[in-house]
């Protein structure tokens, strides 16, 4: 592995939309010829814009849990829910798999990639070459699932759209859900602004 | 290393330099952002958040902590954050985290309640906290002086602070089914509700107080009367049968009616925590003032069965006082048992009657103005009866009325209480008539009757076998002749019979003499020549007279 040269080491740099190849000049402000984006060797900034967008996530992520995400009214009685006590009531009003699944997606899911996340950037920024391979996986895990952590906001909206029965049963979204929402994207903009190749780049380090 | 791949970028396009771009720091502003949006929660929050008060109530029923939420005129001005128990377990504490807007309601004199659905107490109330669940209702006062623990009511209070109205005492004897909250209808109209309702101090009486809404406080007038009107009034009483309610809310929950007398009366509103008094029903409120009660006694020497307490008493068909004690007595001299009737009776609801005779007794110079009235009309025949006033049920009421026929009485004007003379009622007389009937028929001697009956009857039998021995014989034999005689006299009548056959030849003779007579008459008419020449020879010509023979026959002789 060691003996693959790095693009950086031919003076190379790709481009991150067209993927033309260019000669690496060095320079700052350099973009493709082709496509006009600009060129990096690694994202830019990588570090720095993955942790403050970690950082925003982990800010929302508070009053995403603590403002109820919504409000269910069923035959006049008016029912506040934040995620854990939706997850709650799921349990104990007999649907325990959908709180496990809902509990997966909202409290599970977050919390993971705020971990992976920052174990990443941590190792990354160390240079730690501990268990790179696994680590890129981890990544991959990071991106994938980014999506479907959006469930508790899909759900919100479908439920608000379709159990609208007016006097019997009302649901409808409070604030919670937006700070919920704006976590899931932020953690998955953090994903994506995190640069995968730091992880092989510990090496540098060690030589 | 680094000179072994540089022919490879040789071919490769160079990059196209720019102008520097903005700083990519700049990505720190979306943590600085969401850390702002979350300050200016938290100061929202801390802003918002008024006063947390503690409230006890006797139970948690319906309690949600989280849920449960504080309305002032079905505001939301708080939310129950915890319950928990009292320390010495009589009550439970909730925790009530008041709205900051609401902060004026946590002061000395504001009630705190539970709005729980209830039947009763003026019609059901809080349904819509069947479907919602209960919540706390709330009612603030003037006071400003801050407070944090609270005694919840148990009751919703009846009258919330500053709501426009006024407030009445009624005076009762007991508080029936009335309760707090219970309606005050006017017409039949909803105007208020009994407030709060506490015994008297000399524990003889209930004191109720009614909060009567504006602008409906202005019918209260000086002169209005207020009665019980709860529950279904079903009376079966000496005076028939009355069902009397105000709504079908009393009848589940009581209320309380009032309305202004008939005829002229005092028509002012009446002034705030003016007192009146409950009456029981709506007769006895709009009865005209009774006046000082009397209580008078009768004697009565019949059975008194169907007459019951309160049962009316009449006088010349005015309702004048209630019975109010039945008693037997023992009378020695007479080995009977009197029964004493008591009654209380108010002589002034005679009206004018009553003034006149009053004005009448004091020209008198009278001083004890029933008993010497009393006298008088004892004297024209004033008694007192026990009357059937239901046949259906035989209840009994005491009429007392003039009897002129009524035997005298010694009447003692100065008794205590007044004795009042009584006579049989109409029953009673019945009772003696058929009494009399009875009597009477005893006195008719059956015995002697049936005595003399059976001998007439054995003389009869005596006669009558007389009779068939020796008349009858006769008279078949008798009989038996002139059917004899009869039989004779049909035979000689019969058509074949020899006399009958005889008499018919006779007539038959006799009546061809007559025709020869007739012709000879008629030709001696025509000629009377031939009386002396005879017969002439033409005649033989006419072929009218052809039987010549009988008339001949009868010429000739
Ligand atoms: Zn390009």
């Amino acid at each position: 592995m060691s003996g693959l040269p790095r693009a950086s080491d031919l003076g190379l740099v790709g481009c991150h939309v067209c993927g033309m190849v260019c000669r690496d000049v060095e320079a700052p402000d350099a973009a493709c010829p082709r496509c006009g984006s600009s060129l990096h060797k690694r994202k830019t900034a990588s570090y720095s814009r993955t942790w403050a967008l970690l950082i925003a996530a982990f800010i929302f992520y508070i009053p995403a849990n603590v403002l109820p995400i919504m409000r269910t009214v069923s035959v006049g009685d008016v029912d506040d829910n934040t995620i854990l006590s939706g997850i709650i009531e799921l349990w104990v009003k007999g649907s325990p798999d959908l709180a496990v699944i809902v509990f997966t997606a909202s409290i599970v899911v977050p919390v993971l990639k705020f971990f992976a996340l920052s174990l990443l950037l941590i190792s990354a920024q160390r240079g730690s070459r501990w268990a790179q391979r696994q680590r890129s996986k981890l990544y991959r895990l990071v991106e994938f699932i980014g999506y479907w952590s959006m469930l508790d906001v899909f759900v919100v909206a479908l439920l608000t759209a379709l159990v609208q029965f007016g006097f019997f049963s009302q649901v409808e979204p409070l604030p919670g859900v937006v700070y919920f929402g704006l976590t899931v994207v932020i953690t998955m903009l953090a994903s994506m602004t995190f640069d995968p190749r730091l992880i092989w780049d510990g090496r540098d380090f060690d030589d | 290393m680094t000179d072994d791949k540089k022919p490879i970028t040789d071919d490769l396009p160079e990059p196209v330099v720019r102008r520097p771009r903005v700083n990519a720091s700049i990505v720190w502003l979306v943590p600085i952002i969401a850390a702002l949006v979350g300050l200016s929660l938290v100061i929202h929050a801390w802003i918002e958040a008024g006063p947390t008060v503690s409230i006890s109530f006797l139970s948690a029923e319906g309690l949600d902590p989280g849920k449960t939420v504080v309305k002032y005129k079905n505001v939301t001005i708080g939310r129950v954050t915890a319950v928990r128990l009292s320390e010495d377990r009589s009550r439970v504490i909730a925790k009530v985290a008041l709205e900051k807007s609401a902060q004026g309601f946590a002061t000395a004199d504001t009630r705190f309640w539970v709005v729980r659905p209830r039947i009763g107490l003026g019609g059901v109330s809080g349904i819509d906290t069947l479907l919602s669940g209960a919540f706390i209702g709330a009612d603030v006062g003037e006071s400003s002086e801050p407070k944090s623990e609270f005694t919840g009511l148990e009751n919703p209070p009846p009258v919330t602070h500053g709501a426009p109205g006024k407030t009445f005492d009624l005076h009762s004897d007991d508080l029936g089914s009335l309760d707090i909250g219970s309606p005050v209808y006017y017409r039949r109209i909803q105007v208020g509700r009994v407030s709060t309702y506490h015994l008297d101090k000399d524990g003889k009486g209930v004191t109720l107080q009614i909060f009567v809404d504006a602008p409906n406080d202005q019918f209260v007038t000086t002169s209005s009367r207020f009665w019980n009107a709860s529950g279904v009034d079903v009376s079966l009483g000496a005076d028939g049968l009355k069902v009397n309610t105000q709504s079908l809310a009393t009848v589940l929950a009581g209320g309380v009616a009032f309305q202004d007398p008939p005829g002229p009366h005092d028509a002012t509103p009446a002034q705030e925590d003016a007192a009146y008094r409950l009456f029981n029903d709506r007769a006895t409120a709009m009865a005209p003032p009774d006046g000082e009660p009397k209580y008078i006694r009768m004697r009565f020497e019949q059975s008194l069965r169907g007459l019951a307490v309160d049962a009316p008493v009449e006088f010349l068909g005015v309702p004048f006082g209630r019975v109010v004690s039945i008693n037997l007595d023992f009378d020695e001299k007479t080995q009977t048992f009197p029964t004493i009737v008591g009654a209380v009776v108010y002589p002034a609801r005679l009206g004018k009657a009553h003034d006149k005779l009053v004005a009448l007794a004091r020209e008198r110079g009278d001083d004890e103005q029933m008993s010497q009235m009393m006298g008088r009309l004892v004297e024209h025949g004033l008694r007192a009866q026990a009357r059937t006033g239901n046949l259906l049920t035989g209840q009994l009421y005491i009429a007392m009325d003039f009897l002129p026929k009524a035997p005298k009485v010694a009447f003692d004007g100065t008794a205590k209480p007044l004795e009042i003379p009584t006579a049989p009622g109409d029953l009673d007389k019945i009772q003696q008539q058929i009494a009399d009937i009875v009597g009477k028929l005893q006195k008719v001697p059956f015995d002697s009757i049936g005595k003399n009956l059976d001998q007439s009857l054995g003389e009869l039998n005596r006669t009558l076998k007389q009779v068939n021995g020796n008349v009858l014989p006769e008279v078949t034999n008798t009989l038996k002749g002139a059917q004899q005689t009869l039989g004779t006299a049909n035979s000689a009548f019969a058509p074949d019979a020899p006399l009958q056959q005889n008499l018919g030849g006779s007539l038959q003779e006799l009546q061809r003499a007559a025709r020869s007579l007739r012709v000879l008459t008629d030709y001696l008419g025509d000629h009377p020549d031939a009386l002396l020449r005879g017969r002439r020879a033409d005649d033989k010509l006419q072929p009218a007279p052809p039987p010549p023979a009988a008339p001949t026959q009868g010429s000739k002789p």
